[in-house]
């Protein structure tokens, strides 16, 4: 590389930084204050890119730009004040799953408003030429991109320090709690700021314009940068963002210009992991203020009661003699359901007594499924070798990236889960030679006894119910005393000799592994594996699963994978905006229900005394 | 020999001295209370023993073992208990279920991922409930306790590992009168009887008066006077430490 492609590349990291930092900072924000972290937020970008779109036709391009972000800031009150305001107390993960159902509902929104197809911006009128750097033309636009970056940050800084209103969300994002004992009337602050947060993502959207396409993909693409800039930046620190963007922007651009782009997915979550683990409040974040007041009070993990367990038994019983009396559609939605069944126990194994909220245990679930594709068609491995092995995979990769997980907590925890989990994605996404890459695996078959619907329908209802069965065991035994103790009060934990990191270590990796051994049996039962069993999406699925069915239950997590898995099913079928009827359903349960499905029998226990 | 001995204990946060070379020492069998004004340094003691502070300076000596630097759970296994000014027990277990999990921590049986946890150690449990008076609500999560119940159930805990050093940071906050003497009467008996030094802080003087065998004073982060009630009493320094707050005269 010559000097003057150097430097090119390096304002092309710039220009790239610009629009992350302003997505980035509108997170930033309006966590720093609502303590909310927006998973929409990649969609109201989105937005913004397709509404600028669409006004560019009729105002023009520089027009556009400003229209499109107030729309986007006026949809982000709304979303503040209809849905969001009602969750402020709510436990963190069923924020999150608010706002990815929003993620849902934008992302059809989007779809039926403009299509599939993506739609190419206009140039900017007046920089849709080139200038000469050195020689060597350089976008215009690019230019003016790389000087919004710093304005942007220049005047989010004079609003924060130089008015009333900036003094006050800096109070509330170094101290809520002071903020409100102090009298801020936090209805317009939340709202206001959740505006702001909004208008930058369509901002940042907006900007993108002349650079890349609308498309609706773009959403989770964003939110999941957004999130590594604002974690490596430090949660709530502006300067910190500024800081990360550039950093990120940067190392992506070069790893594109030295002909690596397939690593720039995994060198940037690379970093966000490395930089937790030495500084994990982020580069220029502070520790947290510690919560004053109980912290969220978590009910009592009751034992299954004889009547519940004669239930679960009825059901087992009744289940076994499905395939009797039909092998068709229903027991390919019912191996679905058993196989989610697993995923999303074992996913509630640490995200519920033990307290560790994983956005990436698809990984897991990936793992074992590639695994078992890897073993049976690279290797030749028989079937039901290839079946006990996969898990092993899966445990050995939640035992190492657990390590680094268990070493934080809360918020941060989730990200770090997170960033492992796009590694993983990633290396099978692009690793075309032993994963297939993109086009996944096909050919995956079980061995020929197992070769019927029915055989392997009974196959993977025993091996499911036995492994629930354990996990269930495994949380009222004392090693399952000992987690919820380390989460109830890690300071009483430590006092009574309990090493929380170990165990959670521990838990970790059996959750990894019995996310696997559900991996391991999706894989055979469908024949395929593609890298979508390990994105982003599928993890939240699975928390979807156990937010659905209850957290704090411990039949919970199954009802909510049937119902979920059916739910997907039936709508997918036959009805374009799937997701959007699944968004809807989501948001109508964490509004009516925020204990989950698995709350309902006490509801309606408690209606019925009443 | 002591079975707790201090020499130069010294922390500071940022600027602020909160202890400031602190020596002393509790024999078996011994109650001694550890008072001083708000934040003079009494709770920072208390964290630097158990390990959840390391000091700047000076040395904890566990009978004759140095366990200056050691981390809470080991400084646990070695025979220390504790309970915490602001409670910490575990919200979502039962108050039973919180004993139980301190006595199988002590037992080291925690790892075991297979064993039934509601069937162990229910007898010990239900004994130190008893001896703590919370028998009765064994059944309720820790969640729905008054204060003054959490402090019982934190004594409960602190016992499980039968310390040979029992730490009590206002171990009768939130309880009527005669609740204290109670409770302290329980906590000197058990000391007697176990040969368990114990190191305690409170606020309530007539408490502290009747029960210590031996008062402590902080002030400021220093230790300025220590001896028998009546004298600690007496002192006129210890009056001024506690100048306007007229605790010395209830
Ligand atoms: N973690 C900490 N960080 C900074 N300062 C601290 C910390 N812990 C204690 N301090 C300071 O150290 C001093 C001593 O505090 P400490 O809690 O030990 O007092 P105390 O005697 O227990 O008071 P109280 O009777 O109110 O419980 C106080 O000035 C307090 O503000
Ligand atoms: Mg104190």
């Amino acid at each position: 590389m010559s000097a003057t492609s150097i430097l090119l590349q390096f304002l092309n990291g710039l220009a790239g930084a610009s629009a992350l930092f302003l997505v980035a900072a509108g997170l930033s924000l309006i966590f720093g204050v609502t303590r909310i972290v927006n998973f929409a937020h990649g969609s109201l970008v989105m937005l913004g890119m397709y509404l600028a779109v669409a006004l560019s036709e009729v105002v023009g391009f520089w027009w556009a730009l400003p229209c499109a972000a107030l729309a986007v800031a006026g949809l982000g009150a709304l979303i503040e004040s209809v849905l969001l305001r009602r969750l402020y107390r709510a436990p963190e993960l069923l924020q999150l799953l608010a706002t990815f159902a929003l993620v849902l509902i934008i992302r059809d929104y989007a779809l039926w408003q403009w299509g599939p197809e993506d739609l190419l911006g206009p140039r900017a009128p007046g920089m849709a030429g080139a200038v000469t750097i050195i020689g060597q033309p350089f976008p215009a636009y690019d230019l003016f991109l790389i000087a919004v970056g710093p304005a942007v940050l220049g005047a989010l800084w004079l609003l924060l320090t130089r008015t009333r209103w900036g003094t006050l969300v800096r109070a509330a994002t170094q101290d809520r709690e002071m903020a409100s004992a102090l009298g801020v009337n936090q209805r317009l602050q939340f709202t206001s700021v959740f505006a702001l947060g909004a208008l930058l993502a369509g901002l940042g959207g907006a900007l993108q314009l002349p650079r890349e396409p609308a498309t609706l993909k773009v959403d989770l693409a964003v939110v999941s940068d957004a999130f590594v800039v604002v974690v490596v930046g430090g949660l709530g620190s502006l300067p910190g963002a500024f800081v990360a963007a550039l950093l990120i922007a940067e190392v992506k651009a070069f790893c594109i210009a030295l002909g690596y782009s397939k690593l720039t997915l995994v060198v940037e979550f690379l970093i966000m992991a490395l930089v937790l683990v030495l500084r994990p409040w982020g580069l220029m974040g502070r520790m947290p203020a510690p919560a004053r007041g109980p912290a969220a009070l978590e009910p009592p993990l009751a034992a299954p009661s004889p009547r519940v367990l004669a239930g679960l038994c009825t059901l087992l019983a009744a289940l076994a003699l499905v395939p009797l009396a039909t092998t068709g559609f229903t027991l390919v939605l019912l191996t679905d359901m058993l196989v989610f069944a697993l995923f999303a126990v074992s996913l509630h194994f640490i995200s519920g007594p033990a307290g560790l909220h994983s956005f990436g245990h698809a990984a897991y679930f990936g793992l074992g499924a590639y695994g078992a594709g890897i073993l049976a068609l690279r290797i030749g491995a028989p079937m039901e070798l290839s079946l006990a092995t996969a898990p092993l995979l899966a445990g050995g990769g939640a035992l190492l990236f657990g390590w680094f997980c268990v070493r934080l907590s809360g918020i941060y925890l989730a990200m770090l889960t997170l960033a492992f989990a796009q590694i993983a994605w990633s290396v099978a996404f692009q690793w075309d030679a032993v994963t297939g890459g993109s086009n996944g695996l096909i050919g995956i078959w079980p061995a020929p006894w197992l070769a019927s619907k029915a055989a392997y329908f009974w196959l993977v209802l025993a091996l499911a119910c036995a492994a629930i069965a354990l996990l269930w065991r495994a949380l009222h035994s004392p090693f399952g005393y000992a987690l919820r103790a380390a989460r109830d009060s890690p300071l009483r934990a430590d006092a009574i000799g309990i090493d929380a990191r170990a165990l959670q270590w521990a838990a970790f990796t059996v959750a990894g592994l019995f996310a696997g051994i559900a991996g391991a049996l999706h894989a055979f039962s469908k024949g395929s594996i593609s890298p979508e069993s390990m994105a982003v999406a599928r993890s939240v699925d699975g928390l979807v699963m156990v937010l659905l069915g209850g957290i704090q239950t411990l039949t919970g997590p199954l009802w909510g994978a049937a119902l979920f898995t059916w739910l997907q099913d039936a709508l997918a079928r036959g009805f374009d905006y799937w997701r959007a009827a699944i968004g809807c359903v989501i948001l109508a349960l964490v509004l009516a229900l925020p204990g989950g499905l698995g709350s309902l029998g006490g509801l309606l226990k408690r209606q019925g005394r009443a | 020999m002591s079975v707790l001995q201090v020499s130069g204990l010294s922390k500071s946060f940022g600027g602020v001295h909160a202890v400031r070379n602190v020596s002393f020492a509790v024999v078996a069998g011994e109650l001694l209370a550890m008072i001083g004004p708000n934040g003079a340094g009494k709770s920072t003691c208390f964290n630097l023993i158990n390990g959840q502070l390391t000091p700047d300076a000076g040395r904890v000596l566990l009978e004759g073992r140095s366990i200056t630097g050691l981390p809470p759970r080991a400084i646990w296994r070695l025979g220390v208990g504790r309970t915490f000014q602001v409670t910490a027990t575990f919200a979502s277990m039962t108050v039973r279920e919180n004993v139980q999990v301190a006595l199988l921590s002590h037992a080291r049986r925690l790892p075991s991922p297979f064993a039934q946890a509601p069937r162990l150690q229910v007898a010990q449990a239900d004994a130190l409930l008893a001896q703590a008076g919370m028998l009765d609500q064994a059944d309720r999560p820790a969640a729905v306790l008054a204060y003054g119940d959490l402090k019982r159930l934190e004594l409960a805990i602190a016992l499980a590992n039968r310390p040979r050093l029992l730490l009590m940071d206002e171990p009768t906050a939130g309880m009527a009168c005669g609740e204290r003497a109670a409770l302290m009467r329980l906590t000197a008996s058990l000391a007697r009887a176990s040969a368990i030094a114990v190191l305690f802080t409170e606020h309530d003087m007539d408490t502290v008066f009747t029960h210590a065998d031996r008062v402590i004073v902080l002030a400021g982060g220093e230790r300025i006077a220590e001896g028998a009630p009546a004298k600690v009493r007496a002192d006129p320094r210890v009056r001024e430490a506690y100048l306007g707050t007229e605790a010395l005269d209830a």
